[in-house]
């Protein structure tokens, strides 16, 4: 980490709870993407309910970003579309800048708010129509239906998941990226900071749309393989945790996180909560392991769910307000 | 000095802090010049401060640096301050320009930094890019302010407010060739006087490729707050890192979704 400064200057930003926000809106709407896409691809056809959850909270989250990205330029809010034209005399066009997280940031943003509302869209048109089949065969609007046989939209419409999938990845770890892009103590000493919003995102998301299944019988199917793969996210956190802390400890700026130590517990909560849930889920000992089906999900995935989101939470807060 | 200022030429500041006697006539000037209302006063209760840091209603700052022993006559019996009046860099290698996503942050034609207001939307990135603490966003206005540098007098052919108010001229303003030799001649001086510990800051491109607002020192950058060579970097300089460990995880994380979620059977 020869590149890395250890002595800062520098003034805080203040970005504070829209950016907080949005960083955990950007994280789930990621996040959640990403794992129904997964869902939708390689997982079993009755996965697809589950997908269908994943592609309707991204949706949802997504509408938040913009919107707190926009209410936090204070009095310039008028101006957020700065970021994409250029104003500049002599130099006006569009306003792509790819050594700037931020304006790379903004453009995907943009174009992967497409992606979600396309999915969520056509998620709700298909369940629409077997809601409708389901009425017309059976003559009751709330028997719950068998999903799909497969991911519908055939070679396009898994092309576009993939690559909704692949901006999902970016949106959810760009946030860090653009932390440690600075010359702020604790986020420019770090490399690991778009990672661990990555890996924190998928955490939550799985967790989320594991809770929402609460509301979806159908999707209960997929609420094992949820928790399996939120403790391997949660794994991969708790790696990148320890490269953080190592890398900050090593350029001589962890002592300033050492005050926010109830929201790093409250981080490693959520991450103890998604292991405990994934325990017997887990495939850690060779052919042994797998998720197995749960009926419906219960208090323990309501509680462990909600402590997982605040864990994400957490963790963004611990790391935004480390710094200023 | 320059006779006349032209665009197309490098201009900026020598600040020679061994002459600074702390009066404020620069931000006093600055203030009057640009317009700025000035924060509510305050007794810090450091020293002969009381704007305390540049913000976005102090583009110049003389800094009190206390604790320093006094070597005249009467050591042992009291203490000397280190003054500098500190400002906008200026860099070379700028790490606001560097982030700015929109635009605003522009390298005039007097090849100074400035920040265009009307483009500015205020997302504060600038701010926690300078490493100089320089920056700061106004509330009312919405946006990032810092010292221009006086680009509306440089524009009428008047030297920045702050220069020509200054009266010991530890700030002066020209061509930036004509201050490097002004500079590398005091230099010389002082350290033909044995003040050995006399250095230039921002004279070469050890520090962001060299800064237009360069100063001479009476101590090491630390002491006056200012980055050293070693810390002297762009923010951009953790580009690839912080991409590349998050591809790594989103290579790995797709695989863990992979084995949790793939087709295995399972009734």
């Amino acid at each position: 980490m020869i590149y890395l400064a250890a002595e800062h200057f520098v003034r805080a930003p203040q970005w504070t709870w829209y950016i907080l926000g949005y960083f955990f809106f950007a994280g789930l709407t990621g996040g959640s993407y990403a794992v129904a896409t997964l869902l939708r691809l390689v997982g079993d056809p009755r996965d697809e309910p589950a997908a269908r959850v994943g592609f309707y909270a991204s949706f949802v989250a997504l509408l938040f970003c913009p919107l707190l990205l926009t209410i936090d330029l204070g009095a310039s809010w008028w101006k957020f579309w700065h970021m994409l034209i250029d104003v500049t005399p002599g130099d006006q066009g569009l306003n792509f800048k790819y050594w700037s997280p931020m304006s790379v940031g903004v453009w995907t943003l943009l174009i992967f708010a497409l992606f979600p509302t396309v999915s969520a869209l056509e998620s709700f048109v298909l369940d629409r129509r077997a809601r409708s089949a389901a009425a017309d065969s059976s003559g009751s609007r709330f028997r719950t239906v068998d999903a799909p046989a497969g991911p519908p939209g055939g070679v396009l419409g898994r092309a576009f998941n993939i690559v909704g999938g692949v901006l999902a990845l970016f949106i959810a770890s760009y946030t860090g990226v653009l932390l440690s892009v600075s010359n702020q103590p604790i986020w420019s000493d770090t490399w690991m900071l778009g990672g661990l919003f990555l890996a924190s995102g998928l955490s939550g998301s799985a967790a989320l749309i594991a809770l929402l299944t609460r509301y979806r019988p159908d999707a209960a199917f997929s609420l094992g393989r949820l928790h399996e793969a939120d403790g391997y996210f949660s794994i991969l956190e708790i790696v990148l945790l320890v490269a953080f802390f190592i890398t900050i400890g090593a350029a001589g700026s962890a002592g300033l996180t050492l005050s926010f130590l109830p929201l790093w517990l409250l981080a490693l909560v959520g991450i103890g909560a998604s292991l405990f849930v994934a325990r017997g889920h887990m495939r850690i000992r060779p052919g042994g392991g797998g998720s197995a089906v749960i009926a419906r999900a219960g208090t323990d995935t309501l509680v462990v769910s909600v402590l997982v989101l605040l864990g994400v939470l957490a963790l963004r807060a611990a790391v935004i307000f480390s710094a200023q | 000095m320059a006779a006349t200022i032209k665009p197309g030429e490098s201009y900026g500041f020598f600040t020679d802090t061994s002459i600074c006697i702390g009066c404020k006539a620069c931000e006093v000037a600055c203030k009057e010049w640009n317009q700025l209302e000035g924060n509510e006063p305050k007794f810090l209760a450091d020293s002969y401060d009381n704007t305390g840091q540049l913000d976005d209603q102090n583009w110049r700052h003389v800094k009190f640096i206390d604790d320093v022993p006094a070597q005249s006559a009467d050591a042992g019996n009291g203490k000397a301050f280190l003054m500098m009046s500190d400002v906008c860099k200026h860099c070379k290698h700028a790490s606001c320009m560097d982030v700015c996503p929109t635009g605003a942050i522009i390298r005039t034609e007097f090849d100074t930094v400035f920040i265009q207001q009307d483009a500015c939307n205020g997302c504060r990135n600038c701010i926690a890019a300078c490493p100089y603490s320089v920056i700061s966003l106004n509330p009312k206005t919405g946006t990032a302010h810092k010292c221009t540098l006086c680009y509306d007098r440089l524009q009428g052919g008047l030297q920045p407010a702050c220069a020509k108010a200054c009266p010991t001229q530890s700030i002066q303003f020209g061509l930036l060739g004509d201050l490097h030799t002004a500079a590398d001649n005091r230099l010389a001086s002082l350290h033909s006087q044995g003040i050995t510990q006399a250095q230039l800051y921002g004279r070469d491109d050890t520090v962001y490729g060299g800064l237009n607002a360069f100063f001479l020192l009476m101590d090491k950058p630390e002491t006056y707050g200012l980055p050293n060579a070693d810390n002297a970097k762009l923010p951009t300089r953790n580009d690839v890192g912080g991409y590349l460990a998050a591809l790594v995880t989103a290579v790995i994380g797709v695989i863990a979704g992979i084995v949790a979620f793939r087709r295995r059977g399972t009734s």
